[in-house]
């Protein structure tokens, strides 16, 4: 048979790989500092665009998009045409896709200091971005796609399906997560409310660290893990059943985001059956890892690639062992809300993808330049700085995640609670400093990879088109008849299509429940729409990123009712568009806030928090006391509010800025009764009447129905 | 009141449950046959696809 000669494209490798490491090394330095920020407020350069709540979105944003991201995109294109034995399907959607995702991450690192943001963890971007990054996805499905289908190779290796199902199930989560009604350009509401919402974001959630940060990766330690040991994988059997039931289970495990909230109980338990299993699949899938270096870990002594991939594969294992252990709601009752979680995804963000990012471009760049890599000995130097940083950056916040949670909890002989909320957090500080030391440590290992790759181009030449040679695909008719998996693997369509009717399922079982018994979520009468500047006010709240560090949600332990107040119930939520329960307590809940301090409090709190509560880590917000309160976009408000079934009078959206003077005004009278002067239409009282609402009008619910959600 | 009550109002919702474990169970016992069925020869062709480029 005559053999076709044909040409890889390492030039888009070499594209996304360069976008890896710049977007890597700036998401780290992000993160950094956010991590000082915490216990030295004051790097904050009181300024709004560089605030915590605005640069956390930031950092996350950068780093599972732009980095991993990034990484993905070039491992998979490398290891694509290698696998398919074709060059990719169209060089203009490489370039499409490349060029459309570098800005969409340029827009995202401008709207998101500017404080435009969804306020849904990890789905921060603002409508315009959430519409280019559904096509340039599907640009890049079609090129995904268009490869796997002119390939000379029979058989689609097991990294191709991660990649399918990657391709498809990020698809779905992205598209029901942005169902969204804007207001205008850059603003919008999240379709659904309260209970709803938060489920459909933590399904989003916890389905973008499995799609996104778990899939593509794995995919990539499939290919590259077997090339840098040159040994095929330990149970190519194994594979098969690591990549069924992982897509199949990850997808209902959710709900254990949410344990204690005010979630149904049955979505809870659900959630947690399926985290426990997903222990099967993932340590499946790291022995099979692991044990493909079985009688080669001479060569794990040698090769930096492979350092990094057994520490980032052994990340793996960690985190997914320790994911469906907090999932217990024993142990979340103790690690929700608290640094633990932070240390927990740092082991798979900084272990798994970073490590693995970094192996694969210490692989793919010695190759592309067709030399060898510069200094290992400044690999493996960044090899133990990043490992120690890691260890560095953990400890500290397991530590702290144990020690506040267990403060948190604790009472006097009387029965009183023994720690200020306060006290809890300064108790914590220096175990704050080390994390941000561990961070500092972990990108000095980056930046010697810089220096390293940098050098490692300089003495090599690239190779853009490198040459291959197959025999084209040909149809052969089997005598046999073949197995269901052996002819499933050859139908990437067929398999696309199984993939996304597989992922459907667990997102549809929990969520049509919910959404039926919308009529059904026990409401409570005095539960009312918020007021026309309490609702500019509540938009502050999300414009500031309050949610990265208070929660709203109060569970029903004794500590948190004892701390906080009444246990929050789900038809308390019911015009939050979007739900604000948050997920981290650097600071206080706020799920009762209103009407436990004086406006003037807030006034003083806002402008110096250190000035009320001496110690407190939370950034001055001085801005908000001379910023004028953008009242045009108010009727636009009401109006989407009302297409979304908060029940405004009608035509109350023509009138609405007359009930908003009115309410600011009467704030103002009370902050001169407090010696405070300040115009009426300043953003600060639009966030002191939103702050002065949480939480309120179950107060005004007779005795008995407060008990009926229990 | 637990929310379970709720939920057992809409009607025909218990089939819900049902379905979703049949799913699981087929599903599962179909991979796990196939896999089973399939010859390690034959997969050891295809785990050395990244091998020989």
């Amino acid at each position: 048979m005559q053999v076709e000669k044909f040409y890889y494209d390492n030039k888009i490798v070499k594209a996304f790989g360069y976008a890896t490491i710049v977007f890597g090394v700036v998401g780290m330095l992000v993160g950094l500092w956010v991590a000082i920020q915490i216990y030295y407020p004051p790097i904050s350069l009181n300024f709004a665009p560089t605030t915590f709540g605005r640069l956390r979105p930031l950092h996350t944003n950068a780093i599972i998009f732009a980095f991993v991201g990034n990484a993905s995109f070039a491992g998979i294109y490398y290891s694509l045409q290698r696998l398919c034995k074709a060059r990719m399907f169209s060089d203009k959607l490489s370039w499409i896709h490349f060029w459309g995702w570098q800005l969409i991450i340029v827009a995202a690192a401008i709207t998101l200091p500017l404080g435009l943001t969804n306020g849904a963890e990890y789905a921060e971007l603002i409508w315009p971005i959430d519409i280019a990054i559904t096509l340039i996805w599907i640009v890049f499905g079609i090129n995904l796609f268009g490869t796997i289908i002119k390939r000379r190779e029979k058989h689609l290796y097991v990294a191709i399906w991660f990649y399918i199902a990657t391709w498809v199930t990020v698809a779905l989560l992205h598209i029901v997560r942005s169902i969204e009604l804007p207001y205008s350009a850059t603003g919008s509401y999240s379709w659904f409310a309260g209970v709803q919402d938060a489920l459909v974001q933590w399904w989003y959630g916890h389905n973008a660290v499995a799609f996104f940060l778990t899939t593509p990766v794995l995919g990539l330690m499939y290919y590259f893990l077997p090339k840098a040991a040159n040994r095929p994988v330990y149970s190519y059997r194994l594979s098969i059943i690591h990549f069924w039931a992982l897509i199949f289970i990850y997808i209902w495990a959710g709900p254990h985001h949410l344990l204690y909230t005010s979630l149904p109980d049955w979505a809870q338990s659900l959630g947690v059956v399926f985290s426990i299993m997903l222990i099967a699949p993932s340590w499946g899938g790291m022995l099979n890892g692991l044990f493909t270096l079985r009688g080669a870990w001479d060569k794990v002594r040698e090769d930096p690639v492979l350092k990094f991939m057994v520490v980032a594969i052994t990340c793996y294992g960690m985190s997914t062992f320790e994911g469906p252990m907090m999932s217990l709601k024993t142990v979340n009752a103790i690690s929700h809300f608290t640094d633990w979680t932070i240390a927990h995804v740092h082991i798979g963000g900084l272990g798994w993808n970073g490590f693995l990012a970094f192996a694969i471009l210490y692989y793919m760049i010695p190759k592309m330049w067709g030399t060898n890599l510069y200094s290992k000995k400044l690999a493996t130097s960044h090899f133990w700085l990043g490992t120690i940083g890691i260890i560095i950056y953990a400890v500290p916040m397991y530590w702290a995640g144990f020690e506040q949670s267990l403060m948190w909890k604790s009472f006097t002989p009387e029965g009183q609670l023994k720690f200020q909320f306060l006290e809890t957090v300064t108790n914590i500080k220096p175990l704050y400093i080390l994390r941000s030391i561990g961070g500092a440590l972990y990108l000095s290992g980056a930046l010697l990879m810089v220096y390293n790759l940098y050098k490692t181009i300089r003495q090599g030449s690239f190779i853009a088109n490198e040459a291959a040679e197959a025999a084209p695909l040909v149809k052969e008719v089997s005598k046999k008849k073949e197995y269901w998996h052996r002819i499933l693997e050859r139908k990437p369509l067929t398999m696309l299509l199984l993939s996304l009717i597989l992922v459907s399922i667990g997102g549809l079982v929990q969520m049509i429940p919910t959404f039926l018994v919308k009529s059904n979520i026990p409401t409570i009468a005095s539960v009312k729409p918020y007021t026309p500047l309490e609702l500019q006010g509540r938009d502050l709240y999300v414009k500031e990123g309050c949610y990265t560090c208070h929660s709203q949600m109060i569970r029903p332990f004794r500590d948190e009712v004892a701390r906080y107040g009444e246990y929050s119930k789900a038809g308390e939520f019911v015009y939050d568009h979007p739900f604000q329960w948050g997920s981290k307590r650097t600071g206080p809940d706020l799920a009762r806030e209103g009407g436990k301090y004086p406006d003037s409090w807030h006034y003083n709190h806002m402008y110096d928090p250190r000035s009320m509560s001496p110690g407190s880590i939370m950034p001055q917000y001085v801005w908000l006391l001379d910023n004028e309160l953008d009242t045009t976009t108010t009727a636009a408000k009401i109006r989407a509010m009302r297409k979304l079934g908060v029940p405004y009078p009608e035509g109350y959206d023509k009138i609405a800025n007359k009930d908003l003077m009115r309410q600011a005004d009467s704030i103002a009278a009370n902050l001169k009764k407090d010696k405070i002067e300040t115009a009426s239409n300043t953003e600060i009282v639009a966030l002191i009447a939103y702050l002065q609402r949480i939480g309120r009008d179950i107060k005004l619910e007779p005795k008995q129905s407060l008990t009926e959600n229990k | 009141m637990k929310f379970i009550h709720y939920i057992e109002k809409v009607s025909g919702v218990s089939i819900f449950g049902l379905i979703s474990l049949m799913i699981f169970v087929l599903f599962f016992i179909a991979m796990l046959t196939w896999v089973f069925k399939t010859k390690k020869t034959s997969f050891q062709k295809v785990s050395r696809i990244p091998l020989d480029d």
